[in-house]
C-alpha cells in the first residue's frame, strides 16, 4: 500500500498574528512558520501504518514557496520516504490544491491519502473533501481512529454529537482530527537521514491546471476587540453582578 | 438567485443550525428551498415548510440518506444543483463534510463559515482562529457556502406553509457504509444552541471533577463544554470541545473554569455575551477577555458558586 500525505507550511499555532492596516493583510514578516498541526498528525498516522507493516511507501507533497521544502523535510525526518514539492508563489485555494493533488495521484496511484482536517491559517476545512470528489473515491473526515482491512478502511470520526464509525472502500481520502495520535519528535539521526531523501520538484504549469483562484480576498481586518479584564472579589460578588448588572442568570 | 439549503434534522424537527442557515440564505437572495433528506423524516419536512423564508421543501426519503454519509448526499446535491445558484448549509460536521465535495464537482470554491453577507458575491469570514476577518469575493455563478451559526439568528416559524415536493433519485455510489454512532446526548442542552455554557479545562484534573460543573450547569440550565486539553486527557468526550477546531459558541453566559485561554480556545467562545473566568493564575490570558474574572482555586470557588446559585433559586 502507498500513502500520500499532503502537508502545508503555516504560521505556528503559538503565534498570535497581527493585521497590517496598510496592506490590509496578515503580517507574516518574521513570523515563525511550522507544519500545519493536523498535517503532522496525518504524517504520524501514515508512519504508524507503515510501522504496522501495512504500507510500503509514504510520499509527502507540499504546495507553496521554496520554504515549503522545510516542511517536507520535517515530515521526512519523522519517517516519510520521499517528497514532492509543487512550487507556487503562495499557497493556492483548496480547490486548486485538490486539483494539483489529483494530477499527482493520476501519475502514480495511491491507496490512501491522509490530510489534515483544516489548516490553521485559512481555517477552510475543504481540501480532503474536494480531493475525494475529484478522485470519485470515498471520504472519511475528522478521523480519530483508522483500521485497515483488506480492501477497505474502518474509520471512527469525531462528529458534533459524538463518534461515528464508517467503512470506506479503497482507495480513500481521510482527514485527521486531534485525537488520532500524538505526533513524534524527529530524532537527530533521522533529521540527518532526511537530508538524503529525495524531494522531486513539480512545476504546476506542467500539470495543465488553470491556477486562477475563483475566490479572492478583498481585505483583511482585525476583529472588533473585546474589552475584558474585569475582576470580582468573591463568588457572592460574581453572582450579584451576573444577576443584577448583566442580567444573565 | 435560487438557493438550496441542506437541512439537518432528527426526523421530527430541523436542527437549530439549519434554521440559522435559512436566515443566512434569505440574506443572500430568494427563493430559498430546503432539502430534507433521510428516512421517516416527513415531520422534519413539515417543520422546514413552516419556517420563515422557506419557499419550497424538497423531501427525499431513502435509506441511503439516513446517516448523512457524504457520498450519497453529495450525489443527490450535485444533481439538484443544476437548478440552483447557491448551496448553503450550517458549518456543522455534516455541512463541513458534505459541501466541499459538491463544490469540487461543480468546479467552484467553497466559502467556509461566513459571518456576514455583504452582497450575493461578497462575504466575510474569520481566518487565523478568528484573529482576522477576511472579506472575500467569489467570481463564479454557482456558489457553495457554509455559515457560522453564531453569526445568524434562528429563522422563526412562519404563518404560511411552503409547498413540499417529494423527490427521489436512486444513485448510491456505494463507497461507504455506516457501522455505528456513539452519541452521548442526554438531558442537557446542546452546546451550540445553549444560552449558558459552563466549560472546564485541564485545571479540572479529572472527569469525575466535572460533576462539580454539571451541578452548576443544572442550576443554570446550561450545557457543559471543555477545552481541548480536558478532552485529550479523557475527562470528557470529544463533542464537548469548544474552540477553533471544535465547536464555536456564543451563549449569553460562558463560564470558563480552569481554562488558560489559548488562542484556539478563545476562537470558539470570545463572541459570548458575558464571559466569566475562574482561574488560580491571575495572569492567565482568559482574564483578558473575561467580563468577570475570579482569581481563585476552582475547588473552592465552584462549590461556592453552586451553593450561591442554590440560594438564589429558592
Ligand atoms: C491544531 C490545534 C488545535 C487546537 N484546537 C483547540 C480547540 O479547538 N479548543 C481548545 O480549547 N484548545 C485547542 N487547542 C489547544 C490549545 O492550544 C491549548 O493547549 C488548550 O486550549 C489548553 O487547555 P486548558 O486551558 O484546559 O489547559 P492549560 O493551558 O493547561 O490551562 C489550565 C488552566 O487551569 C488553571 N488551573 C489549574 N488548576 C487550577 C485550580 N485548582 N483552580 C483554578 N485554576 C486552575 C491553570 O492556572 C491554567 O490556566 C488546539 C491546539 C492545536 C495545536
Amino acid at each position: 500500500m502507498k500513502i500520500l500525505v499532503p502537508v502545508k507550511r503555516v504560521v505556528d499555532y503559538n503565534v498570535k498574528i497581527r493585521v497590517d492596516k496598510e496592506t490590509n493583510a496578515v503580517d507574516l514578516n518574521n513570523v515563525k512558520m511550522s507544519i500545519n498541526p493536523f498535517d503532522e498528525i496525518a504524517v504520524e498516522e501514515a508512519i504508524r501504518i507503515k510501522e504496522g507493516g501495512k504500507c510500503d511507501e509514504i510520499v509527502v507533497v507540499s504546495l507553496g514557496p521554496e520554504q515549503s521544502k522545510e516542511t517536507i523535510r520535517n515530515a521526512l525526518a519523522m519517517g516519510a520516504d520521499r517528497g514532492i514539492h509543487v512550487k507556487t508563489e503562495h499557497s493556492p485555494e483548496p480547490l486548486l490544491v485538490a486539483k494539483v493533488l489529483a494530477k499527482i495521484i493520476e501519475k502514480e496511484s495511491f491507496d490512501l491519502i491522509i490530510l489534515g482536517k483544516q489548516s490553521i491559517d485559512d481555517d477552510c476545512n475543504q481540501t480532503g473533501q474536494m480531493l475525494s470528489a475529484l478522485l470519485d473515491c470515498s471520504i472519511g473526515t475528522y478521523a480519530s481512529k483508522i483500521e485497515i482491512e483488506n480492501d477497505s478502511f474502518v474509520v471512527t470520526r469525531e462528529i458534533d454529537g459524538g463518534l461515528q464509525t464508517i467503512k470506506l472502500a479503497k482507495p480513500a481520502v481521510l482527514t485527521t482530527d486531534l485525537r488520532l495520535n500524538e505526533p513524534r519528535y524527529a530524532s537527530l539521526p533521522n533529521i540527518m537521514k532526511a537530508k538524503q531523501k529525495t524531494i522531486d520538484e513539480v512545476d504546476p504549469a506542467d500539470l495543465q491546471i488553470e491556477m486562477q483562484p475563483k475566490v479572492v480576498t478583498k481585505k483583511v481586518e482585525e476583529p472588533p476587540a473585546r474589552i475584558g479584564g474585569g475582576k470580582v472579589d468573591s463568588i457572592e460578588d460574581l453572582v450579584d453582578k451576573l444577576k443584577n448588572v448583566s442580567g444573565v442568570i | 438567485m435560487s438557493i438550496l439549503v441542506l437541512a439537518e434534522h432528527n426526523n421530527e424537527i430541523l436542527k437549530e443550525a439549519t434554521k440559522k442557515a435559512i436566515t443566512a440564505a434569505s440574506k443572500i437572495g430568494d427563493p430559498v428551498h430546503v432539502l430534507v433528506a433521510g428516512t421517516d423524516c416527513a415531520n422534519a419536512a413539515n417543520d422546514a415548510a413552516s419556517t420563515e423564508g422557506v419557499e419550497k421543501v424538497l423531501h427525499a426519503e431513502n435509506s441511503q440518506y439516513k446517516n448523512m454519509l457524504s457520498e450519497p448526499i453529495s450525489e443527490l446535491l450535485i444533481d439538484l444543483m443544476s437548478e440552483y445558484d447557491y448551496l448553503v448549509s450550517a458549518a456543522t460536521t455534516n455541512g463541513k463534510n458534505i459541501l466541499p465535495r459538491v463544490a469540487a464537482k461543480l468546479d467552484v470554491s467553497q466559502i467556509s463559515e461566513i459571518i456576514s453577507v455583504i452582497n450575493g458575491k461578497t462575504f466575510q469570514r474569520p481566518i487565523y482562529a478568528g484573529n482576522a476577518i477576511a472579506t472575500v469575493e467569489s467570481s463564479t455563478d454557482k456558489n457553495v457556502i457554509t455559515i457560522r451559526t453564531t453569526a445568524f439568528e434562528t429563522a422563526k416559524e412562519s404563518k404560511s406553509t411552503a409547498e413540499i415536493s417529494s423527490i427521489g433519485i436512486e444513485k448510491n455510489p456505494g463507497l461507504s457504509e455506516f457501522i455505528e454512532e456513539k452519541v452521548s446526548g442526554g438531558e442537557r442542552p446542546e452546546l451550540t444552541s445553549a444560552g449558558t455554557i459552563v466549560s472546564g479545562g485541564r485545571g479540572m484534573q479529572s472527569g469525575d471533577n466535572f460533576k462539580l460543573l454539571e451541578s452548576v450547569a443544572d442550576k443554570l440550565g446550561a450545557a457543559v463544554g471543555a477545552s481541548r486539553a480536558a478532552v485529550d486527557a479523557g475527562f470528557v468526550p470529544n463533542e464537548y470541545q469548544v474552540g477553533q477546531t471544535g465547536k464555536v459558541v456564543a451563549p449569553e453566559l460562558y463560564i470558563a473554569v480552569g481554562i488558560s485561554g489559548a488562542i484556539q480556545h478563545l476562537a470558539g467562545m470570545k463572541d459570548s455575551k458575558v464571559i466569566v473566568a475562574i482561574n488560580k493564575d491571575d495572569e492567565a490570558p482568559i482574564f483578558e477577555v473575561a467580563d468577570y474574572g475570579l482569581v481563585a482555586d476552582l475547588f473552592d470557588a465552584v462549590p461556592d458558586l453552586d451553593k450561591e446559585l442554590e440560594k438564589i433559586q429558592k
